[in-house]
Formats: C-alpha cells, structure tokens, sequence
C-alpha cells in the first residue's frame, strides 16, 4: 500500500498516515537492529526480541539511546546489519577521540538517502534547469557526496568543485553561469569579501540560491548572505549519523527546516533530565533513521540544541520544522563546517613528550573564516639551542593535528606557566566567534 | 677545550628579556656573550657567563626552559680578515658551522667569536692543528 505513494504525496501526508508510514518502516529497522550484537543488547533490555514487539511508534520511548561513545566503541564494523558485500559505500565523520564514527550504504540506503536531497532541493524551488556548483568537501565527510547524488537525481547541471580554491570557485560560477550553490554560511561571507580581490564583479554572476549548512548560523548571516548576493539562503541540516544532509531542510517560506519524518522520528527531549519535550520546548534533538538498513540507529543523541516550529507551514507540507540549532549539549567545536572536539586536539599534545600539559584551543574570525589557534607549554626538556628543530617539532605537531580533526591548525608555543592556569575542571577552549543569535 | 653555553626559550612577548636579564643581575652572573635567534613567535636567547651552574639553577628554578650546550670560543685577530681566515679553515676542513655569535669580551686584544659546530670535537681538533687557540673559560 505504502508503495503506491509519490514523493510529493508523502510529503503531505495527514499526521495519522505519516505515523502509519513511520511505525511500519521503524519496525522494519528494529528486525534490521536486532542483527547486530549491540543492538540485540540494547532493545533485548527494553524487552524488544522482534519487531511485533512494537505497537505504536510510542514504544520508541521505551529504547535506551544510542550515543557517538557507542559508535565509537562499536568501531569499526560493530552496527553493520547487512553483509558486507550489500555495502557500496561507508562515511566517516570525526569522533571525540582518534576513531571515527562508521555509516555503511546499501545501495538502497543510497538511493533513499537521495530521494531526500532531491526532495530537499525540489522543496527550495530547484529545478533540472539549474546549474548546481557544490563548493562542499568530497569524501568522507557526507556533505559534498550527500547532496551531489539528489541533485543529479533532480537533473541538474552539477559542477562538483569541493571545498576552497576561490578563484576556481568564482571562474566555474561565471563561465557556467551557476545559479545555485551548496556551501558553509562562512564560506559565502568569504567568497563575498574576495570577489573583487580575484578580478571578478557581482555583474559576472547569475547565482539565485545558495543551500547553507554544515555549520550553525544565525538569522542575521543567512540575511546578511542574501543581500550580499541579491538571492535566496536556504538553512540545511544534516548529520552524518543519520546519513548527512536532507535531514532537516527549508522550504521556500523559511521557517524553520522540515524534518522529513517518513524517514526520521524526531524527538526532542530535555538535555538534562532526557524526557521527552512537547513541541515548541527547547532541548536536545533525537533522531532515528528509518530509511537505512545496513546501519540502525535509534534514539541518537544528536548534542544539538533546538525546538519544534509550532504549527502548519504554508508550503503543505506535513513534515514538522525544526528551528535553526541554536547550540550544543557537549563541548564540540564547528570549525569552518568541520566538526572538532577538544578531546582529538588533547590526545595529540598528550604523546608529544616535548610539550607540557597546559594547552589552551582558540577559535576565531579570520575575515569571514574560522581561525584555530592551538596555544601549548613547551616541556621542561624540550629546548634545543636550535631553532630549526622547533619548527621541525611545530610541523609535526600540525601534521598530528590535521591528520586527527582535518582542518589546518596554528600551533603555538609557550614558555612553561605562560598560559593561563585553569582552576578545577580546565576550561581550555576559548571560543571568540561571539554568540550566533 | 669548550664553551657551556646556555639556552633559554623565550615566547615572544613584552618584557620577557628583560625579566631574564634582571634575574641574572640580581643574582650576580655576568653575561659574557649573549644572541638571539628569533622566529615570528618564539625566540631562544642563547647565553655565555661566568657562572653557568648558578645561571642554569636559577633558570630551572624560575620556570624557565634552558639547556645546557657546548660551544667553541674561538679567538680571533682583531684585523680585516681576521674571521675570514678561520673561516677559510673550516670551510676546507668540512667544519660544518651551525651559528655563531660575538662575545662582548676581548682576550689579550684579540676578538672572541662563539661557534656552534656540528661535531664539537672535531672542530676543535682541526682549529687546533691550523695554530688557531680556542679559549675555554671567561
């Protein structure tokens, strides 16, 4: 039955289908689940043996929820529900310490994945006519990939740029007349503040969208994007635990980002106590993928901070919206659209036996661009009357650093008891990027 | 016969020289040749004086990152060419030279040049063979 439906009828389901639609496809997921030894654990303890066990999509509340720290613990093929040989494709995003957290696709985790970032493109007005330049990273991380497969699907003309490279950027924008890009809201603010730098006018260019995500921004960016541009900034969200982008997006009315919840259950719950919180509450987002079956995750504590948009939206659809992410339950750092915890950036200076045990991580504008600053204490032996093996010993730290959180960090050092010294628990990241609202 | 040298690691930041220099004042060392090699960042303030053990404890005690290394003090002709000719020697003898550095004292009129050699003792060995004296207290 649930077969016959279109995209678009699914799209606007009446609540009471939608909730039949998830309850069938959550049961689904629960028999994939209980393949997996942890799983069986997890749902075995809430007295879930098989999915008839499940009634109503209300018994979610009876799962414990599935944290990063159990991905990570689960590593690196511990939530594989599927054979191996069903997997097309594996995603990586960063974890708190050295192992990241693993995705597997099927290819019909793939092709249901995509079936969101077309819908999500479709729902900000694109169409097959566009020229799509995707100025996100390829690779493991799932933001570039993500939303380059729903926009093929939809017919446009991609250009698949990848990250940095303004010059390129802006060359592939005016001889290919791009009219939509994919990028973080830092990135546009720095292609805006470049453009004349690289020899190019705003007459060169005949963008219309940008789709802006990866990274939490507030309201005034996305304005301050649109006028700079004269055109449309569309707020995306996405993790790469629920497959990445399109799992929450905007429409053209901009009031917030529907959840698409024939594929996810959406719940938000207080960010302390962990029980559920009515609509229009603020608390921690929980998610679980209903649309992946090589990889089962249920209840995932996403450690973003939002509410639920009270409401109808006036595009019709059903799918409830999600306000902006306003912040986080846990310490983690959005660099530039990469995901960094202080944890990662520790455990490096940690086994460098040159370098003492204060350290102090900044992050700051650079222009429109974040800037990480790691500030460390040399160690009592470290000196040489050299300093050439110094800069040997920064380069290697900064090569530990970028092979960990990906991103180029400064690393500077310090004499002993130069840093500030914290009290108690040590505070040691400094954030200077002001408050996003 | 060599040098102890001792080098201080120094961030780069207001008055942090001065606090060295005070610290060695107030303690009674006197400086005997002194540079630095500066980055963009950080610098490491190397350093010859009278007393090396004492400097070296004050510095530990004090928090500073220091080390001891051994340097040649070679005695130079104070004339055109005078370094030019020690130079020439190790140049031809394959003393490979890392750094080197003035002292701020004369010995018997002639200069006092500081040098960081690869190998210390063969730099010694060849300065020695070719008539030229090193010193190895100030």
């Amino acid at each position: 039955m649930i077969l016959t439906y279109t995209d678009d009828e699914i799209q606007r389901l009446d609540r009471e289908a939608l909730r039949s639609l998830q309850l069938l496809r959550f049961k689904k997921i629960i028999t994939q689940a209980l393949k997996t030894d942890f799983y069986k654990k997890k749902l075995g303890g809430a007295g879930i043996k098989n999915a008839e066990d499940i009634t109503s999509i209300d018994d979610i509340k009876k799962i414990p929820f599935t944290t990063k720290e159990d991905l990570r613990n689960t590593y690196p093929f511990g939530l594989l529900a599927s054979s191996k040989s069903d997997v097309v494709r594996m995603h990586a995003s960063s974890g708190t310490t050295g192992k990241p957290t693993v995705i597997y696709q099927s290819q019909n985790d793939l092709d249901n994945w995509t079936n969101l970032t077309r819908r999500s493109l479709i729902a900000t007005g694109c169409t097959c006519d566009d020229v799509f330049q995707n100025m996100m990273t390829y690779g493991l991380f799932t933001g570039g990939i993500g939303l380059h497969y729903g926009a093929e699907k939809l017919g446009m003309f991609v250009i698949p740029a990848s990250s940095g490279n303004t010059k390129r950027q802006f060359m592939l924008m005016k001889d290919f007349q791009t009219t939509v890009v994919h990028a973080t809201p830092s990135y546009m603010l720095h292609l805006f503040s470049e453009i004349e730098n690289m020899g190019f006018s705003p007459e060169d260019f005949v963008l219309k969208k940008a789709m802006i995500g990866a990274e939490p921004h507030s309201e005034e960016i996305r304005r301050k994007i649109e006028s700079c541009f004269s055109i449309d900034a569309y707020n995306s969200y996405g993790l790469s635990e629920m497959n990445g982008p399109s799992v929450a997006f905007e429409c053209t009315y901009k009031c917030g980002m529907h959840v698409w919840e024939d594929a996810y259950i959406l719940e938000i719950v207080d960010r302390n106590s962990l029980t559920p919180l009515e609509d229009g509450e603020q608390g921690e987002l929980v998610l679980t993928n209903l649309i992946r079956e090589s990889t089962p995750i249920i209840r995932y504590r996403t450690r973003d901070l939002t509410k639920v948009v009270s409401g109808k939206c006036e595009c019709g659809r059903t799918a409830r919206r999600i306000d902006r992410i306003f912040g986080r339950t846990d310490d983690m750092l959005i660099i530039n659209g990469v995901n960094v915890f202080p944890s990662q950036i520790e455990e490096v200076i940690m086994k460098m036996p040159e370098i003492g045990n204060n350290y102090r991580i900044l992050v700051r504008k650079k222009g429109t661009l974040d800037d990480l600053i790691v500030e460390m204490e040399v160690g009592p032996d470290i000196i040489t009357d050299d300093t050439r093996d110094l800069y040997q010993l920064k380069e290697r730290i900064k090569d530990e650093l970028k092979a960990s959180i990906t991103i180029n960090p400064h690393v500077e050092f310090h004499e002993p008891g130069q840093l500030p010294v914290q009290q108690g628990k040590a505070i040691r990241v400094v954030d200077e990027r002001g408050e996003l609202k | 016969m060599k040098v102890r040298q001792i080098s201080v690691f120094l961030e780069n930041k207001n008055g942090r020289l001065a606090e060295v220099t005070r610290l060695l004042g107030e303690n009674n060392i006197n400086l005997r040749a002194v540079s630095i090699a500066d980055t963009a960042d950080f610098g490491i303030l190397r350093l010859i004086c009278d007393k090396p053990d004492a400097a070296l404890k004050l510095f530990h005690e004090n928090n500073f990152t220091a080390k001891e290394t051994d340097v040649i003090g070679v005695i130079v002709e104070d004339k055109p060419g005078g370094l030019a000719h020690v130079m020439d020697i190790c140049f031809k003898n394959n003393v490979n030279i890392e750094y080197l550095y003035s002292s701020l004292m004369s010995h018997e009129n002639n200069a006092v040049e500081i040098f960081k050699v690869e190998d210390i003792d063969h730099g010694l060995e060849i300065l020695e063979k070719n008539g030229i004296k090193a010193i190895g207290k100030f």
